[in-house]
């Protein structure tokens, strides 16, 4: 299977497409993208978990072939999620995510550097990234290569000395095509592969137990400590001659926990004279469940490994979105140029194959409801070009 | 397997490189809806890396979300 | 694993192909510009032949991209400079549809004439390979300095470039 490639194949072949494109190089042109800044404010409702927050994201150009950009992206978590309601209370954090990023073009080239920090009070996740973009063919197609490295620390609010850590590794291949004067191709590959402690250390998974008064107890989760997951996607985007796009597209994934997905996705927008945009977009997502994951083991150390986090139970979601933007500002003279608002609101929903919900005590063990839930996602944004 | 890899790749390169490559067949002048800003692959900067957040914590597939290039190729 | 060695393989023909398909240098001018007679903004017609005996720099834009619109302050800049000394700015825009061109007229006011190549008749003859695209033309009809492309300092290139012609 493609997705069981080791690290080290994997690195010497990146670094043999890398050299290429830098041999390959010196064709044609790139451009930095715009100055622009963003300041969004999010919110997610669902399954009685709320998360909200601003982010702010700032690019601004130094000079012809420099351009610098940061983010700031703050959660705000209050969770009684169905584990939560299952196995703990209620409880609420915070995570603060901080990204700087450096674009420099260099002859015909966009060179990228990124780092990324994140911080809870019990995880904390730091990425490095190197990667390079090349318009070929009179600037036709665009081939995209990126590198990163993660490192992430592990602890437990509730035993000051537990510390774990986790290293990240992520392979990145893009390439776009312009195919016609009104359509486009994106296709990206990513392999990313983790080492060290990939379990949540407050997560549970529950066994059959006949001594207990419900008929099951929990067990700590315990996963594999090496994760390796292929994810290959298609993207086409087409330009309608009324003013309008469509974006149709579609995602492959694996990985060596046995889990596959399979995403869909359509977009269409339309713009309505020179001040208003309108979208609505589709987003299909399903999922098999890890091989080590189980609503309910039979006993408990029921096998090696042990899972019972819905994130690795076999899932279906759909997303609806629907979204607005109003251009009210723009001129050709002075610092700011134009400016834009934008409202997306997305509704999605889970449904779960093999996730039953705990807390339905109605049921026999292991024959409750599968568990299911809406939410609901809100963006709004302001965005200033100058 | 790296011999055939290498192989393989200077196959690929001599191919490549024997044949003449078709000539780039949407000019440069031709890219007026190609760099219209509904066609952007990113059009929602600050709402991308937020929203991959919302899927990459509740999904358990990862990567491949990306997209560069696209537009007019202005430059 | 023979399937991420095949797309592999195949990447890195792609790479090689696209970079041995492209000439090694620019076009570097040095030969006679092609006459042609467009349109201009002003509702007459301009052929290019016409200003034979003055340094023409030719430049081939669009409402829809950036970097002209954010060149097209100095190339009117450039034009206004050396006006006096037998040189011209002259600007192709190669928008299909007029309004548009129209709209970024009026949001960049140019003192420099412009011609319409809706068709794109004149962007195919002169083998525009990027937007913008300046060809600068000397005081014989002939194309001296091809230039793809703009970011922010490639004025100073232009200028130099007029400054010489100007003095043949």
């Amino acid at each position: 299977m493609g997705t069981r490639a080791r690290p080290g194949r994997l690195r010497r072949a990146f670094g043999t497409l890398l050299a290429l494109a830098l041999i390959a190089g010196g064709a044609q042109g790139a451009i930095l993208p715009e100055d622009r800044s963003d300041a969004l404010y999010h919110l997610y409702t669902g399954d009685e978990v709320t998360v909200q927050g601003p982010s702010f994201l700032v690019r601004k150009s130094v000079g012809p072939n420099v351009s610098l950009s940061a983010n700031y992206y703050i959660d705000f978590v209050s969770s009684a999620s169905v584990d939560v309601r299952a196995t703990a209370s209620e409880y609420t954090e915070r995570r603060d995510e901080q990204t700087v990023s450096a674009d420099y073009l260099h002859g015909k080239a966009i060179v990228t550097a990124a780092y990324t920090r994140s911080d809870e009070s019990d995880y904390t996740a730091n990425t490095a990234s190197i990667g390079i973009s090349q318009d070929f063919f009179g600037d036709q197609t665009t081939l995209s290569m990126s590198y990163a490295r993660g490192w992430d620390t592990v602890r437990n609010n509730a035993d000051p000395d537990f510390e774990e850590s986790v290293d990240r590794q992520t392979y990145r291949l893009g390439l776009t095509q312009i195919l016609t004067r009104n359509a486009l191709v994106s296709l990206n590959f990513e392999a990313i592969t983790d080492e060290g402690y990939l379990n949540n250390p407050y997560r549970s998974v529950r066994f059959v137990d006949p001594t207990a008064g419900r008929g099951f107890s929990y067990q700590q989760e315990r996963y594999p400590e090496t994760r390796t997951s292929g994810a290959a996607s298609v993207r086409g985007k087409y330009f309608l001659p009324w003013g309008a796009s469509a974006t149709v597209g579609y995602r492959w994934f694996e990985d060596t926990w046995g889990l596959a997905a399979h995403t869909g996705e359509l977009a269409y927008a339309q713009s309505f004279g020179e001040d208003w945009t309108l979208e609505a977009n589709y987003r299909y997502y399903t999922q098999t469940g890890a091989d080590f994951y189980s609503d309910l083991f039979p006993r408990r150390d029921a096998q090696n490994f042990l899972a019972r986090d819905k994130e690795l139970s076999a899932f279906d979601s759909h997303q609806f979105g629907v979204g607005l933007t109003y251009e009210f500002f723009r001129r050709q003279q002075g610092t700011f140029k134009r400016s834009s608002v934008t409202l997306l609101v997305d509704q999605m929903l889970f449904e779960y194959g093999d996730f039953r919900d705990a807390t339905d005590t109605g049921a026999p063990v292991g024959e409750e409801d599968p568990f299911s839930f809406q939410a609901t996602v809100v963006q709004l944004f302001f965005s200033l070009w100058y | 397997m790296k011999m055939r890899t290498a192989s393989l790749v200077i196959l690929a390169a001599l191919l490549a490189s024997g044949c003449a490559a078709p000539q780039p067949w949407v000019k440069p002048y031709e890219r007026a809806n190609l760099a219209h800003p509904l066609m952007s692959l990113n059009p929602h900067p600050v709402s991308s890396p937020y929203i991959r957040h919302v899927h990459d914590a509740r999904e358990g597939a990862r990567g491949a979300e990306g997209g560069a290039g696209g537009g007019c190729g202005c430059n | 694993m023979l399937r991420r060695t095949a797309a592999a393989t195949l990447l890195t023909g792609l790479l090689a192909a696209t970079g041995a398909a492209l000439p090694a240098a620019a076009d570097e001018g040095g030969y006679p510009a092609p006459d042609f007679t467009l349109e201009s903004a002003n509702g007459d017609n301009l052929r290019l032949a016409e200003l034979r005996g003055e340094v023409v720099l030719v430049n081939f834009f669009a409402s829809w991209c950036g970097p002209c619109r954010q060149e097209m302050p100095a190339l009117d800049a450039l034009h206004q400079r050396y006006e006096a000394l037998g040189f011209r700015v002259l600007g192709v825009n190669v928008d299909e549809d007029r309004d548009a061109a129209l709209a970024l007229l009026d949001d960049v006011e140019v003192s420099f004439p412009v011609v319409f190549d809706p068709t794109s008749a004149v962007s195919r003859t002169y083998e525009v390979a990027g937007m913008p695209s300046t060809f600068v033309v000397d005081r014989d009809g002939v194309v001296s300095y091809v230039h793809k492309g703009y970011v922010a300092g490639d004025e100073e290139i232009y200028q130099d470039v007029v400054r010489q012609l100007i003095r043949k």
